[in-house]
């Protein structure tokens, strides 16, 4: 019988079904951050039970660290204090924890990755709905909240019913100057955040399997934008070369077992999906969201729609809102929109090959005056420190950026890291709800290169337009 | 878990599509280790006026429905399609919860919110587009809409409005929510079968058994 690659997954690590539907799940590993574990942590000790497979975890403080001064510790006495629990909860339990001090701390769903934390053939979850990321290794990968991390924690699995499934064809060729988050931002743009409710997607397809390791976990990243519990891709070479010589990947003959393993972790020829959805690469342009969710979106040539155009009441409501909170005017161009900030960073576009794409555009050149504050926040110790040796950081310097420390920063606006009321940001993130990057601030979604063509221009500008930056 | 039977009381509407959890609580006020004290800043952005300078304590913004006097104490909140969208902060059931609720009503919930609130004896509704237009019909005709939903029988009514519907849930959850059952005891029940699963897979996939606190 043909297997979809969710069907792999799943078949090989449920059991216990029941007649209800329902199976338990085995869960190989476990990410743990400080924001959504406390309480499970609690509710485990108060009923005295102890981590199932306390090796199979590992915890990272990210949401909620500053990316400044680090050697001064967290400022805000709560924040602080989430951070000092996840210490301690891990210790109490066994717990693998990678401190703020450490060099290889970071936004979970890049360590996980780069420390070969995440391998091939993996259920992995995390309470963070950006888990998604990890599919990219071909893992069952999904967020979970805090009641789950608890059950996780303690017994190992989970009680769920198989998802749906969704093969996602992206054929054609991207035109050069174009990224895997203009590939994510379109399709939802296409099937919208609910478009994949339900649904484990996974992407297939010449212009996914072009994509580095870096692109592909950007747009397994963002399945939850399209409503997806999880974002999957076949393993394959590019898959393999990433994950050799990894601090947590197998070695030796153990490593040559598992690749073999691993190789087989793709859709069998003639699999049938629930649902199966095709994007042409070649006529995507570059993306950016102009309204409060991410399938508000549009190529840069494009402008802010005009709700009144809008057939279905309750979109036209939703688009009326969004115009007023992100202060645009209907058939504004989108080129004409100026910003305040820029942010590159998140566990969406906080990878080295991310920073690579944005300092080659602002190399040599400078973020425009009326630019108050552009800011890189690499995704973890380690790529801040690979960006470095490539002298990416004086780049970003001499542009008048700021080069921060990693951690989820203004993603999500936990930490120092916020917007001010009306303030407009171009943005590498996921989000661009109402307030995500603080209270009253304006969202735009973009990739690395769009939002440091951005910081230059002062307004949204064709990445491919403005040109690289000096060559060096 | 506190066990969810029935559920008696006036809705709220909340016509708005895609409400994604940050809007039902902002992220800033995630940085707690407790699970109370959330109810407070359940939909904090709409729910009060921008800040003025100096930090003053927020001011309810009349403009918003959870604020009118009818709607007081409501338990239950119906709204548009894909609430709950979004990140998987559990703190979202928890805000709404503490604020009074035990029931929302949607066409679609985003996924993880969905088992967020299964978790927490907080029965979230899924109704067709249809029903759910009637009840915004409904409840914008009355002052206060009373409704009924009853686990049990997986119906949603509103007598004075004369309508009636049925929902499907999952049997697992139906019955979890019902008695209340604590779903960790209740898969311990099942810890052999777990070890023995666990016992196969990590020896078939052997690389999987390594301890990651071995070079951390």
């Amino acid at each position: 019988m043909t297997k979809t690659l969710f069907d792999k997954l799943w078949d090989t690590h449920a059991f216990a079904d029941r007649e209800d539907g329902t199976s338990l799940l085995y869960i190989d590993r476990h990410l743990i951050n400080e924001v959504s574990s406390p309480q499970a942590f609690e509710a485990l000790d108060l009923a005295g039970r102890r981590a199932w497979r306390p090796g199979s975890s590992f915890a990272i403080a990210d949401h909620n660290v500053p990316t400044t001064e680090r050697g001064f510790g967290i400022a805000d006495p709560l924040s602080r204090a989430q951070v000092d629990a996840l210490e301690r909860n891990c210790r109490n339990q066994g717990i693998a924890f990678l401190g703020m001090a450490d060099m290889r701390q970071g936004i979970e769903h890049v360590v996980g990755p780069e420390q070969g934390v995440t391998l091939p053939g993996m259920t992995v979850v995390c309470g963070d709905s950006h888990t998604s990321t990890h599919g990219a290794f071909a893992c069952l990968a999904f967020g979970i909240g805090t009641s789950e991390v608890e059950h996780v924690l303690a017994t190992q699995s989970l009680r769920i019913r198989r998802m749906k499934s969704m093969r996602v064809n992206v054929q054609g060729e991207l035109a050069p100057g174009l990224v895997a988050k203009d590939i994510v931002l379109a399709l939802i743009g296409q099937i919208g955040t609910s478009g994949a409710t339900g649904h484990a997607i996974e992407y297939a397809g010449p212009a996914i399997r072009a994509l580095s390791m870096e692109g592909r976990m950007t747009i397994c990243n963002m399945s939850i934008e399209a409503g997806a519990r999880a974002g999957l891709m076949a393993v394959d070479d590019t898959t393999i070369a990433y994950l050799r010589g990894r601090p947590h990947a197998p070695e030796g003959e153990l490593w040559d077992q598992a690749v073999a393993y691993w190789r087989t972790l793709k859709s069998d020829e003639g699999a049938v999906f629930d649902r199966e959805i095709t994007l042409d690469a070649s006529r995507i342009t570059p993306q950016v969201t102009w309204g409060t969710s991410p399938e508000m979106v549009t190529g840069i040539d494009g402008l802010v729609p005009d709700p009144d155009r809008e057939p279905d009441a309750a979109r036209r409501e939703s688009y009326r809102r969004a115009l007023t909170y992100m202060g645009l005017a209907p058939n504004t161009p989108i080129r004409a929109i100026q910003l305040d900030k820029v942010f590159i960073g998140s566990c969406t576009n906080a990878r080295i090959e991310d920073l690579r794409a944005a300092a080659a555009v602002v190399r040599g050149r400078r973020k425009a005056d009326s630019i108050s504050l552009a800011m890189v926040v690499p995704g973890s110790g380690l790529v801040k420190e690979q960006a470095e040796r490539e002298g990416l950081d004086r780049d970003f310097v001499a542009a008048g950026f700021e080069w921060r420390d990693s951690g989820c920063s203004m993603c999500m606006a936990m930490n120092a890291d916020r917007l001010s009321p009306g303030e407009r940001c171009a943005s590498t993130s996921n989000r661009n709800f109402e307030g995500r990057q603080g209270a009253g601030g304006r969202t735009h979604l973009v990739s690395p290169a769009m939002a440091a063509a951005a910081a230059i221009a002062g307004h949204f500008v064709d990445v491919r337009e403005l040109g690289p930056g000096e060559q060096r | 878990m506190t066990p969810f039977q029935r559920c008696e009381g006036v809705v709220v509407p909340l016509d708005r599509l895609n409400v994604d959890t940050d809007q039902i609580i902002p992220a800033r006020f995630l940085t707690s280790i407790s699970r109370s004290g959330f109810g407070p800043n359940l939909f904090y952005g709409w729910r009060y006026l921008p800040a003025g300078p100096g930090g003053a304590a927020p001011v309810p913004n009349p403009d918003f429905e959870l604020n009118e006097e009818r709607f007081a104490g409501a338990p239950i909140l119906l709204t548009r399609r894909n609430f709950g969208c979004g990140s998987s902060r559990e703190h979202a059931v928890w805000a709404l919860q503490q604020q009074g609720f035990r029931v929302v009503i949607a066409p679609t919930f985003g996924d993880i919110f969905y088992q967020n609130s299964l978790k927490n004896g907080f029965l979230p509704v899924v109704l067709p587009e249809e029903a759910v237009d009637e009840l915004f019909q409904a409840a914008r005709k009355a002052n206060a809409l009373q409704l009924v939903v009853d686990l049990e029988t997986q119906t949603v009514s509103a007598p004075s409005a004369g309508l009636r519907y049925s929902f499907e849930i999952d049997g697992f959850s139906r019955d979890c929510l019902l008695r209340g059952l604590d779903d960790v005891a209740l898969t311990l029940t099942e810890a052999d079968a777990i070890r023995a699963f666990e016992t196969r897979h990590l020896a078939a996939y052997p690389w999987l058994a390594r301890d990651l606190n071995a070079t951390t």
